[in-house]
């Protein structure tokens, strides 16, 4: 892998110069879009910045019951997986990766879920504790129909490279293969048919509950970025053909990416949150029926070609 | 307080502070209508989030602490912890007549209030119950007197 363009991947494009605005963007838009679905003006776009800059400003009170450098350190990894995931999604033609990226990007991508399972735990407040259970239980259910939806991706494709998977995936697997990875997307956002773990006002504020002033903006940011990657990876997916002109395809992967908001958001404006059994019931029987669906259709384009 | 806090940095913070105040509800011993007038704030006809303003879950997420009710003796604990787990600069409104001279409650035995013996109070709203329109403008001069809030000393010695 080409150390300068990975180190442009990582700062510039999707990185960290282009993935904070946006992140910013597609949470003010959340905010703002549900605000406008329940007849309400909403907040302007620009919130989510100045949310961030309030809460890093704060004078955090100590919590002493718990481990600092624990409390400290989850939200510094999700932040810093989060823009690991960025960098290692495939937007431009001929972008080499590594093989077995695919993996790295899964368990990048799984990091800030894991983080505030263990952060909600280490806070040591019953709220936190509560959150983190649910989170753990609905992030096991969602990853059953990722993960094999993924597997199919990679067996039709013969690769477990990134970018020739984006590309090179027949639409056969990718369809179902897409259905089942958009289906637990809410999920990974923790957005509201299946916002068990960070119920407001139901469980405080779930694992988050104990995190104040700093430490709350980094959640925030991991959040942000979170939409970014998600929205973007998927982006990667929806997209098969590059242009092999850099703004082009720039363009292309922004816009699918900020097209999932307003439909997640409508989503979630319009479904009430789900108790943690039909949660786990929906994901486990329809996600995996789908996921199942893409792996018979991987296993027929691998054998059927021969 | 620090560096940080001076010059344009201080202005951006201060403009963040005026955009992004978060509330917490601590209901001591309310009869409920203040709290019906506080979340009525929330609905679509008054929209209080069009102001960055959110009712949130944990007092750790807060700058602003919404109190309703006489404070019984029974909530009195409660409410000191909840307003020392609120990281600072902070601001506490009184919503209702309540929490600012006990009301009807006045004289109880099983009654602590008013607030302000408890912790210090910013902004009375009075009112039994307030409208949600003095509510939001309660809230706004505190969101005033946040913005300004400038050292951890001054908070200590307030």
């Amino acid at each position: 892998m080409n150390p300068l363009r990975s180190l442009l991947a990582l700062l510039v494009f999707p990185g960290l110069l282009y993935a904070l605005p946006m992140g910013w963007l597609m949470l003010g838009m959340e905010r703002k879009l549900r605000a406008r679905f329940q007849g309400r003006i909403g907040p302007p776009l620009s919130q989510p910045f100045y949310d961030v800059v309030k809460l890093l400003a704060k004078w955090p009170v100590p919590r002493v019951v718990a481990d600092r450098g624990l409390l400290i350190g989850l939200p510094l990894l999700a932040v810093g997986s989060m823009m690991g995931a960025l960098t290692l999604i495939p937007v431009f033609a001929g972008e080499s990766g590594f093989p077995g990226d695919l993996i790295l990007l899964v368990g990048l991508l799984e990091m800030p879920a894991l983080c505030m399972i263990l952060a909600g735990y280490a806070s040591r407040s019953i709220y936190g504790e509560v959150g983190a259970t649910r989170e753990a239980i609905v992030s096991i259910a969602s990853n059953v129909p990722v993960l094999a939806a993924l597997v199919a991706l990679a067996t039709a494709a013969k690769s477990m490279h990134l970018s020739e998977i984006a590309v090179a995936a027949p639409w056969t697997v990718r369809i179902p293969a897409l259905l089942a990875i958009v289906f637990c997307l809410p999920v990974k956002l923790r957005l509201n048919p299946f916002s068990l773990a960070n119920a407001e006002q139901e469980l405080l504020a779930g694992p988050l509950t104990e995190f104040d002033g700093p430490l709350l903006a980094l959640w925030e940011l991991a959040h942000a970025l979170e939409w970014v990657a998600l929205t973007g990876f998927v982006a990667t997916l929806l997209f098969p053909t590059r242009s092999g002109l850099w703004f082009v395809d720039a363009l292309v992967f922004v816009l699918l990416s900020l097209v999932q908001v307003p439909l997640l958001t409508l989503l979630a404006s319009a479904t009430a949150r789900l108790k943690i059994a039909q949660a786990t019931r929906l994901l486990w029987r329809w996600g995996s029926a789908i996921a199942a669906v893409a792996l018979a259709a991987a296993l027929l384009v691998r054998h059927g070609g021969h | 307080m620090s560096a940080l806090e001076r010059g344009l940095f201080f202005r951006l913070i201060e403009r963040a502070r005026r955009r992004s105040a978060w509330l917490f509800h601590f209901n001591a011993g309310s009869c409920n209508g203040c709290d019906i007038e506080l979340v009525a704030c929330l609905t679509p006809r008054y929209d209080v989030e069009q102001l960055g303003i959110r009712l949130e879950g944990s007092p750790r997420h807060a700058d602003v602490l919404c109190v309703s009710g006489p404070v019984t003796r029974t909530t009195r604990a409660a409410l000191e912890t909840i307003y020392s787990q609120l990281p600072g600069p902070k601001v506490v409104v009184a919503i209702g007549s309540c929490p600012a001279t006990c009301n009807v409650f006045a004289g109880s035995p099983v009654i602590d209030g008013p607030l302000d013996r408890i912790i210090p109070v910013d902004i009375y709203v009075p009112g039994c119950p307030p409208r949600p329109h003095s509510i939001i403008a309660g809230i706004a001069r505190a969101i005033d007197l946040l913005a300004g809030r400038r050292s951890t000393v001054v908070e200590a010695g307030r």
